[in-house]
């Protein structure tokens, strides 16, 4: 399957998405550059704030502060039309350049989750795993269920349609 | 997909066919309880439970959890059916928001490269 995906021209690498376990849930994804890169695209403001608010969500970031160092705080806020509608703060608990960064997330009612990300570099591919620790079942239950309901901000339900649509022209770049 | 929908209709409706079962799942709907205490409240022996709660997990209607020595039985299905479409949801967040890195680390790389040349000249 490696050697397809070298010989084909730049196919789209999946992302997937599993719950662990009770309490954790676990993003993966591939990307086409060394993991020194792929660090940076987390870690630099400037990148960061490129990518972390795709188009399709209809929000963008107001503020973006990241002070990537152990101890050290970030800070997202997001808006709508320029007026604030959400915003996730906490702090980086450990920060090892191009390999792994852990981070809290404060912005819940308790404790939130803990979000560990490692950096896998193999062949000039960098495999990403984004990996969150919830204090406890309930924590994550919660989320989940909040998330099926009605907890989910109204932009993501039009992030649903607007993938819809741009899953047709998607490949074409 | 289609065949996976009608094979798990069939167990579900071959499920709720049975008074007891249906009763067990009223039951659970109101609150979590363990095999012995579902026996008691439908005067039956744990073994005639145990499989009634058998054929409604095989349903995915209800799923049990064994602590202990006591096995808890809780409703399934719904529960999982939204985890599952939170969890597309999310997975199409993280796509769309990766699909976006790819091109910022695209630009880099290129970047990178024509810097590294210039540095060469």
């Amino acid at each position: 399957m490696d050697a397809r995906r070298e010989s084909e021209p730049a196919p789209k690498n999946r992302t997937t998405t599993e719950r662990k376990s009770d309490r954790e849930l676990v993003v993966t994804r591939t990307f086409n550059a060394p993991a020194r890169i792929v660090f940076e695209a987390w870690t630099k403001p400037e990148l960061f704030k490129r990518w972390w608010v795709p188009k399709s969500m209809g929000m963008s970031l107001l503020t973006c502060e990241m002070d990537v160092r152990v101890g050290g705080k970030y800070r997202l806020v997001f808006g709508v039309g320029g007026s604030k509608v959400m915003e996730v703060f906490g702090k980086y608990i450990e920060v090892t350049p191009h390999s792994r960064l852990v981070w809290t997330n404060e912005e819940g009612d308790e404790g939130g989750a803990i979000t560990t990300l490692t950096f896998e570099e193999k062949g000039g591919q960098t495999l990403l795993v984004k990996h969150d620790l919830y204090p406890s079942k309930e924590a994550l239950d919660g989320e989940l269920a909040s998330g099926a309901a009605d907890g989910m901000p109204e932009q993501l339900d039009q992030l649903d349609e607007l993938l819809v649509t741009l899953g047709g022209s998607v490949g074409r770049s | 997909m289609v065949q996976y929908t009608t094979a798990r209709l069939d167990a579900s409706f071959a499920a709720l066919s049975d008074a007891t079962r249906r009763g067990v799942l009223e039951q659970l709907g109101r609150e979590d309880a363990s095999i012995t205490e579902l026996a008691q409240k439908f005067h039956m022996t744990l073994t005639g439970m145990k499989k009634h709660v058998g054929v409604l997990e095989q349903a995915g209607l209800v799923t049990t959890e064994k602590v202990g020595r006591v096995r808890t039985c809780k409703l399934g299905p719904r529960r999982l059916e939204e985890e599952t479409a939170w969890i597309e949801r999310y997975c199409q967040l993280w796509a769309s928001r990766f699909d976006e890195l790819d091109k910022v680390i695209e630009e880099q790389k290129q970047k990178e490269m024509v810097d590294g040349r210039k540095k060469r000249e």
